[in-house]
């Protein structure tokens, strides 16, 4: 990650930044809390949906387990991209970019010492604290609720940590794929149907529709190798115990590489943009 | 002799711009096949500027004074020609450079809409490492001198758009740059905004003795701060001295208006236009505009003739003189690209 402000100053001074930006963020982020309260319990709404379709698709079969998964289990996977989602979801942050490229505001990003990518990401950061701050006591409620429906309890420790560095993981891919995605931008100004296709194939391909293990080898296999899956099935699956504990750390590896390979994507989008930017528009 | 701070030599920028013919057949060839034209927006500026200097860039909408200023704060790369800037090349975007200039749009917020400008003040602290001391006094001396401790603590978006551009310029002054940059800062502002901006400016510039470049609409911004007006159109410097020099080189004609004793007539009309064209007729006074040379003849041959109350020579007004100057050189240019055949 390189610098926010990138300088000769020191380690210290830097994180001050960092924090301070982080800071303002966050209180830039409470002005809106109405707004996010209703936006969290609005996303519990389509879950109730598919539950209901499972339970259709369950009493149609016949069958007390589709695959890996019981009725409970499908609900509680659900459940569970909620969460990953809420790490890996980034509302805003593709049409932010592209709106900012349109009217020119990203100036503020060339005149002053400021890196765009980094500015993005804290308050990015702060975007999501503030989210899981407001968020934290209706999912308590609802999780506590159904609670029933995670048959198999709380995962070992081991996995509850590698649960969380996926989530963690989750929130940068998400971020650097999306940032890419609207830097696109520097091209193309109008980037809303390409966001639409993304969304769409995010949608399928990260298991947001149905958990990807129930698709056939074959389709398993090629998807396991995208970025999507990381976005909402990968911790989900960890954390319910669907893939082998020693094959987590494969799965890791896979999302480290493409992660790098999308901070990279976006580091070098960036600056061909800027330069692009600088030489045609204004 | 010494560099000056800033040195234009031959700079040009052309836009490539994506031209569509009306009509929705031609939208849909568009898609396959895209026609470009070129437009010229600075066609070669050589500027020397030095420390210190208060300088207004006039020009048309379209002359190329935004692009200048964008040019010279590094968002936008040249087609050709060098600048320098403090001994840096604006559109390298070096770190060192963006810490010593600051660029102002009147048209562009850059504070943080929904909190009050006292926390974009502190990011900005942080962002151009302003040692906690110095930011205090800095911050101080611009709230006192602008008058906006009041409202420091109110979130950006309900500040009028004159209190809103006066927090912009802190914004901008926080880190003390050596260099700024203006483009319109008063724009849309009333009367007394403008005036406290052009005071607050005009103060902070000889106390700090930073070099300030200014575009702007308004002559009365620049009458009140600039000794040096730059005219930019067509892309290239028509006039570059002070801003009295204007009137001298580029008209040769007053204003002389008389006031009549007696009842004015349409004879006494007629018998004046000999002299040069009237422009006011406010009974019992006239005003008209006369080539300089013709001023003494005609106010002997006036004051034979007539009894008159009152007289007054003048030059014309500034604003005129220089719409005039815009007025010509687009219409040569007009010309020019007729001869050539690409209009």
């Amino acid at each position: 990650m390189a610098t926010v402000a990138s300088n000769q100053r020191g380690t210290g001074s830097r994180l001050k930044t960092w924090w301070t930006i982080l800071k303002i963020s966050l209180e830039e982020r409470f002005v809106y809390r109405g707004d996010f309260a209703l936006g969290t319990l609005m996303r519990f709404l389509p879950i109730i949906t598919q539950v209901f379709l499972w339970y259709a698709i369950f009493a149609a079969s016949g069958k007390e387990k589709i695959e890996a998964y019981t009725a409970n289990g499908v609900v509680a996977y659900y459940m569970l991209t909620m969460i990953s989602r809420a790490f890996s979801s980034m509302p805003g942050l593709c049409s932010g970019i592209a709106l900012q490229v349109r009217d020119g505001e990203i100036k503020k990003y060339l005149i002053q010492p400021i890196d765009l990518l980094g500015f993005l990401l804290l308050t990015r950061i702060a975007h999501k604290l503030c989210y899981y701050v407001i968020a934290l006591i209706p999912f308590t409620f609802v999780f506590f609720l159904c609670r029933g429906f995670f048959e198999n309890g709380w995962p070992e420790a081991s996995v509850l940590c590698a649960y969380f560095l996926s989530l963690i993981m989750g929130f940068l891919l998400g971020f650097f794929m999306e940032a890419s995605l609207g830097l696109v931008s520097f091209w193309f100004l109008e980037v809303t149907s390409l966001a639409f296709v993304y969304n769409l194939l995010n949608f399928f391909l990260s298991g947001h529709m149905f958990p990807l293990d129930l698709l056939p080898d074959w389709a398993a296999q090629f998807i396991n190798l995208l970025p999507f899956q990381y976005l909402a099935y990968y911790p989900a699956a960890i954390f319910q115990g669907t893939i082998e504990p020693n094959q987590v750390w494969q799965g890791m590896a896979l999302e480290a590489c493409w992660l790098m390979a999308f901070i990279m994507i976006a580091r070098i989008m960036l600056n061909r943009g800027i330069h692009r930017y600088s030489g045609f528009g204004g | 002799m010494p560099m000056a701070l800033i040195e234009l030599h031959n700079l040009q920028k052309t836009y490539r711009v994506y031209q569509k013919k009306e009509g929705l057949r031609a939208s849909v060839k568009g898609l396959f096949k895209r026609t470009y034209k070129d437009v010229h927006a600075v066609k070669g500026i050589d500027l020397q500027v030095d420390q210190g200097e208060f300088v207004a860039f006039l020009g048309p909408n379209g002359a190329g004074k935004t692009t200048t200023l964008k040019l010279l704060s590094g968002v936008i790369h040249p087609t050709a020609g060098t600048a320098s800037v403090m001994g840096h090349t604006p559109w390298q975007r070096e770190n060192d450079y963006r810490r010593r200039f600051a660029l102002v749009m009147g048209q562009k917020n850059q504070l943080w809409w929904d909190l009050p400008a006292q926390e974009s003040f502190r990011l900005h602290q942080q962002i151009y490492g302003i040692e906690t001391q110095q930011f205090n006094n800095t911050l101080d001396e611009l709230t006192d001198l602008l008058g906006l401790r009041e409202l420091l603590s109110q979130p950006v978006r309900e500040l009028s758009l004159g209190e809103r551009m006066k927090m912009e310029l802190t914004a901008a002054l926080l880190h003390r740059p050596e260099v700024l940059f203006l483009d319109e800062p008063t724009i849309g502002l009333d009367v007394i905004a403008q005036h406290n901006i052009q005071q607050f400016l005009k103060y902070y510039q000889q106390k700090r003795g930073i070099t300030i470049l200014l575009t702007s609409h308004y002559m009365k911004d620049v009458a009140a701060l600039c000794k040096r007006v730059v005219i930019i159109a067509d892309g290239r410097i028509q006039y570059d001295g002070s801003l009295s020099g204007i009137i001298d080189e580029t008209t040769n004609r007053k204003l002389v208006t008389l006031q009549f004793a007696d009842p004015i007539t349409l004879q006494l009309l007629k018998s004046l236009e000999r002299f040069g064209t009237i422009v006011q007729d406010e009974a019992p006074r006239v005003t008209l505009e006369v080539t300089r040379d013709d001023v003494p003849a005609m106010l002997t041959a006036i004051l034979d003739a007539h009894d008159i109350d009152d007289l007054i020579v003048e030059e014309p007004p500034l604003e005129q003189v220089i719409a005039d100057v815009f007025t010509r050189v687009t219409k040569s240019s007009l010309d020019a690209r007729a001869e050539n055949g690409d209009c």
